[in-house]
């Protein structure tokens, strides 16, 4: 079945976190009401009655900080434009701070599913030094309003390698969010990216180095493991059948388009994505792209993504390439970075912390 | 003109004793170069020989000089290298004069080198003619100096003229004492043709021009002429002689002249430094006494950084070779490295400055593996092996005797530092000879030590363990038997060609840790474990690991920006290109070369 994503990117917050290096301005109600317009017209664009929307995801940005109104209006624009499965998945993107229980029932009527919390932390030091602009309690409380409304697929996110952080702290944040009606949690590792408000020297020498960082994400993984959630990405844990199907959709070469300023996509056998300019985007009568791949799903860029999944890369379906690979698994496999059972290649958690490394050396 | 009205001369002095600052004021005050055309110190015209102060290949100038006598001179000032590398070099250069003069730093004294060259141009017979320079220094003591060069080399030196060559004082004394002191050259221009061939370099329009002395006869452009070592023989195209910027075509050379001949030569190889120029038509009995073929005493592998660059890498040796008939080199192939040359060298400053001349000039990133000298092993079947490649050497079970190349070394110094000297030439396995004073402060101390032992650093850690004051110089002296082993550096169980080496067994232990940890150092965490082990034979002697990465991972949120991620595995694939990739381990240029430089 030829089913589709969208991706709508939100280039709006309140505030800018010192870690983010996304496509995001102040948010302002005249260039949020110019940005929906546009990004109607863009859904027409695209329209296909022939595609079935499996998934929408609303990403930023905060796209919770938009009027649920706005929301419904892109919802049914997709609705109108394209065939929306049954049982479509609709993520939105959310700050606590901008979650209250009215605006939770309004999202859920109109039809969005999923949430998700940008929460980070359980921790406020660690929230007050990434320029989170709520608590742990803010948090809390959101993701319970939610529960509350109906919603039945909350993600968390969490992030770790942060300056001064422990195994214990990290598990203290776990255990306050398995206590709450949380089913998946994204865990990001802290990076530091150019221009940021973290490009410091100062910050830099407070990082966590190589080592305790990989100690950190491997005790991550096995609290989340007893709290019941399964890893089935490099930083993707979730309670049984609560995958994100959106993001899967990237990591298994499907198509999704992204509509909105910076945003990407993979469509119709090309990769593309939209100028970051939010101006461009308002003014232009339907979104300016520029090709980033002319042909991708090739061999090498499938493996690349499959191997970040928990369940790996079928090696029955590497081709040519295979016998070269079979060659190196036993190297991978002594030094405890990979499993290999039933023709599957799959990295172990020690495995995934070298992903690149390993990638680069079995496929590139 | 007369040969009573020629002088023959060169200087000899220290590194940084003021040679080239003297030569360009002598330059100066004859007029030989307008001032508005003088670069600093004129004769060095390498760049490298410029920065690092010293003088690589020598040049022959001719200036007129107006005595006070109210006569026209003519001077040929004849360049002379500085370093012990270039020693055969310096003999030649000095056989082609009549005197020198022996330029001491006023506040220095005598050095090592001076000294090895003043006693060569005492053997030679020339008239040395000492000059103290840098008067103007604060710290400057002539008298001492002056003492000093009478006593250490017991020539007169209470009335040698007091100058500064950087200031221009007292230039026209030495002038004066050119004219006076040195003798005129004899010879005579109707004897067969005998002249001494003291430098030479390629003109890729002339061809090699040769530099010589004619000692007897003469030479005219249309002469057939023979070098009489390599019995080549070619028509002279032009002989004349060098002014302060370019070659005068004079048409003719006579007995007593210094000057150059262009006759067509295609090969610096024709053209050795030393040999002996004829007429083909009407040779001489004998050649002039003293050549003698320069052999390289230290080899190094070089490989271009980026294999691709193996025949830029030729290309660039052979342009080399053009002017400089010491260096040698053959193809090689290395395991680890690839492609590269085998090149052999008078020492270690010419390694030096051919690795930089092909980095700078060419600009080529080279990988060059530990020099190695010239062992000689006499296998158990009597065979006898000379091995400049420690890959190249035998299983010990072969071998009978193992010797290995000694020199003579005389260092000198302020007698502060005797003990951290002592020390560091007792830790090069050195033998001493003795010990004299030179005068109250200063030293002479007679070594003989391992080529292997100095060609590593020895000169850096003398310099650093007495302050910079040391001077240092050595001869060849011959095989003696050693215990000699070879060591080899495994990495990951494999042993690395690239990084063996032959040394003395008292040493090899102390040698293989230090080599296991700059290896350690250098070489990345990645994804595998490197184990790097250091062996003898079979006998693994020092162990070091650099331990496996633990963290290459993108774990980020991205909104589906898959090219992204995918550009930077190419770009860190891409990366690792610029290493050696032996087996699953990969090597950065920079362990290659640590390697070499282990006490700094």
């Amino acid at each position: 079945m030829n089913t589709l994503g969208i991706y709508i990117h939100v280039p709006f917050c309140g505030r800018k976190c010192s870690y983010c290096d996304f496509y995001s301005l102040n948010y302002n109600k005249n260039n949020a009401d110019l940005y929906l317009r546009s990004v109607l017209r863009n859904i027409q664009y695209y329209s296909d009655r022939s595609r079935i929307v499996d998934t929408v995801y609303f990403g930023g940005g905060t796209p919770s900080l938009l009027p649920a109104e706005s929301i419904a209006q892109m919802i049914d624009e997709i609705k109108k434009c394209f065939r929306l499965s049954e049982n479509v998945e609709i993520t939105l993107e959310a700050n606590p701070n901008t979650l209250t229980p009215d605006k939770l029932r309004q999202l859920r009527d109109n039809g969005v599913n999923r949430l998700s919390i940008g929460v980070q932390s359980m921790i406020d030091s660690e929230l007050k030094f990434l320029g989170r602009t709520h608590t742990a309690d803010r948090a809390k409380k959101a993701v319970l309003d939610a529960a509350e409304a109906g919603f039945r697929n909350i993600s968390c996110d969490l992030m770790i390698a942060l300056p001064y952080q422990t195994a214990e702290s990290v598990e203290f944040s776990i255990n306050e969010l398995a206590a709450l009606p949380v089913d998946h949690i994204s865990a990001y590792m802290l990076t530091i990216e150019d221009g940021t408000a973290f490009d410091k020297q100062n910050i830099r020498d407070i990082m966590p180095d190589e080592d305790l960082t990989a100690e950190l994400y491997l005790s991550m993984i096995n609290c989340l493991k007893e709290k019941g959630f399964e890893q089935y990405e490099i930083s993707n844990f979730a309670k049984n059948g609560f995958e994100s199907r959106h993001n899967c959709r990237y990591w298994k070469c499907l198509d999704y388009i992204g509509i909105g300023p910076a945003a990407h996509s993979c469509y119709n056998g090309k990769r593309f994505a939209v100028m970051p300019n939010l101006k461009e985007f308002i003014d232009a009568t339907h979104q300016k792209i520029y090709i980033t791949d002319e042909s991708p799903c090739g061999f090498k860029e499938s493996a690349m993504l499959r191997l970040r999944l928990a369940e790996g890369l079928n090696i029955g379906e590497c081709g040519e390439k295979s016998e070269d690979i079979l060659k190196k698994i036993p190297t991978l496999q002594k030094a405890g970075y990979v499993t290999y059972e039933d023709g599957k290649l799959a990295l172990t958690a020690k495995g995934f912390l070298m992903s690149n490394s390993i990638i680069e050396y079995l496929i590139f | 003109m007369a040969n009573s009205k020629i002088r023959n001369f060169c200087i000899v002095a220290h590194i940084d004793h003021g040679k080239s600052t003297l030569a360009d004021r002598i330059l100066e005050k004859t007029e030989t170069v307008a001032i508005r055309d003088m670069e600093d110190q004129l004769l060095d015209n390498m760049d490298i020989e410029r920065e690092r102060g010293i003088t690589i290949k020598a040049r022959a100038v001719r200036l007129k000089y107006t005595a006070k006598d109210g006569e026209d001179y003519i001077f040929n000032l004849i360049d002379t290298p500085g370093h012990v590398d270039f020693n055969y070099e310096v003999s030649r250069s000095l056989a082609a004069c009549e005197g020198a003069i022996l330029v001491v730093d006023a506040s220095q004294g005598i050095e090592a080198q001076t000294l090895a060259n003043t006693y060569l141009a005492i053997e030679h017979d020339l008239e040395v003619v000492p000059v103290v320079n840098k008067i103007d220094l604060p710290s400057a003591d002539p008298e001492r100096v002056c003492a000093e060069v009478e006593n250490v080399i017991g020539i007169p030196a209470m009335d040698a003229p007091r100058i500064s060559a950087k200031m221009g004082t007292n230039i026209e004394e030495v002038l004066e004492r050119i004219v006076i002191d040195i003798p005129a050259p004899e010879g005579d221009t109707e004897k067969p043709l005998q002249a001494l061939i003291f430098d030479s370099y390629y003109d890729s329009y002339k061809g090699v021009i040769i530099y010589v002395r004619v000692k007897e006869g003469t030479v005219k452009v249309g002469d057939n002429i023979r070098l009489m070592a390599t019995g080549a023989v070619f028509t002279v195209v032009e002989a004349g002689f060098m002014d302060a910027s370019s070659l005068v075509n004079n048409g003719s050379l006579e007995a007593g002249e210094v000057g150059y001949i262009a006759a067509s030569i295609k090969s610096i190889g024709d053209t050795r430094v030393g040999d002996t120029v004829t007429n083909n038509d009407r040779p001489c009995d004998e050649p002039l006494p003293g050549y003698r073929k320069v052999n390289p005493m230290v080899f190094s592998g070089i490989y271009p950084a980026d294999g691709a660059k193996y025949g830029d890498l030729r290309d660039a040796l052979e342009k080399l070779r053009l002017n400089d008939a010491s260096l040698s080199f053959e193809p090689e192939t290395s395991i680890a490295l690839g492609f590269g040359f085998r090149c052999g060298f008078l020492g270690l400053l010419h390694m030096e400055i051919i690795q930089e001349r092909l980095e700078r000039e060419y600009n080529l990133d080279l990988i060059t593996t530990a020099p190695s000298v010239i062992y000689k092993v006499t296998m158990t079947n009597g065979e006898v092996q000379y091995i400049d490649n420690p890959t190249n050497y035998p299983d010990p079970a072969l071998i009978q005797t193992a010797e290995e190349p000694m020199v003579k070394a005389s260092i000198l110094s302020p007698s502060e530092f005797v003990g951290n000297i002592m020390e560091l030439c007792q830790d090069r396995r050195g033998i001493f000879k003795d010990m004299k004073y030179l005068d109250d402060t200063r030293v002479e101390l007679h070594y003989e030590l391992p080529l292997n032992e100095i060609i590593y650093d020895f000169f850096d850690v003398l310099k650093s363990r007495t302050k910079g004051y040391a001077s240092f110089d050595y001869e060849m002296m011959g095989y003696v038997p050693s215990k000699l082993v070879k060591l080899d550096i495994l990495l990951n169980g494999e042993i690395v060609d690239a990084l063996s080496f032959i040394i003395h067994t008292d040493k090899a232990y102390g040698r293989a840790r230090k080599i296991a940890e700059k290896l350690k150092e250098n070489i990345p965490r990645q994804l595998f474990e490197v184990p790097i082990q250091a062996a003898i034979g079979g006998k693994i002697i020092a162990r070091e690991t650099v331990k496996a990465m633990r963290k290459d991972v993108l774990a980020k949120c991205y909104g589906g920006d898959i090219t992204r991620k995918k550009k930077l595995l190419e770009k860190q694939k891409e990366g690792k290109k610029r290493m050696r990739q032996l087996g699953t381990v990969e090597v950065p240029q920079e362990a290659f070369m640590s390697v070499l430089k282990l006490d700094s």
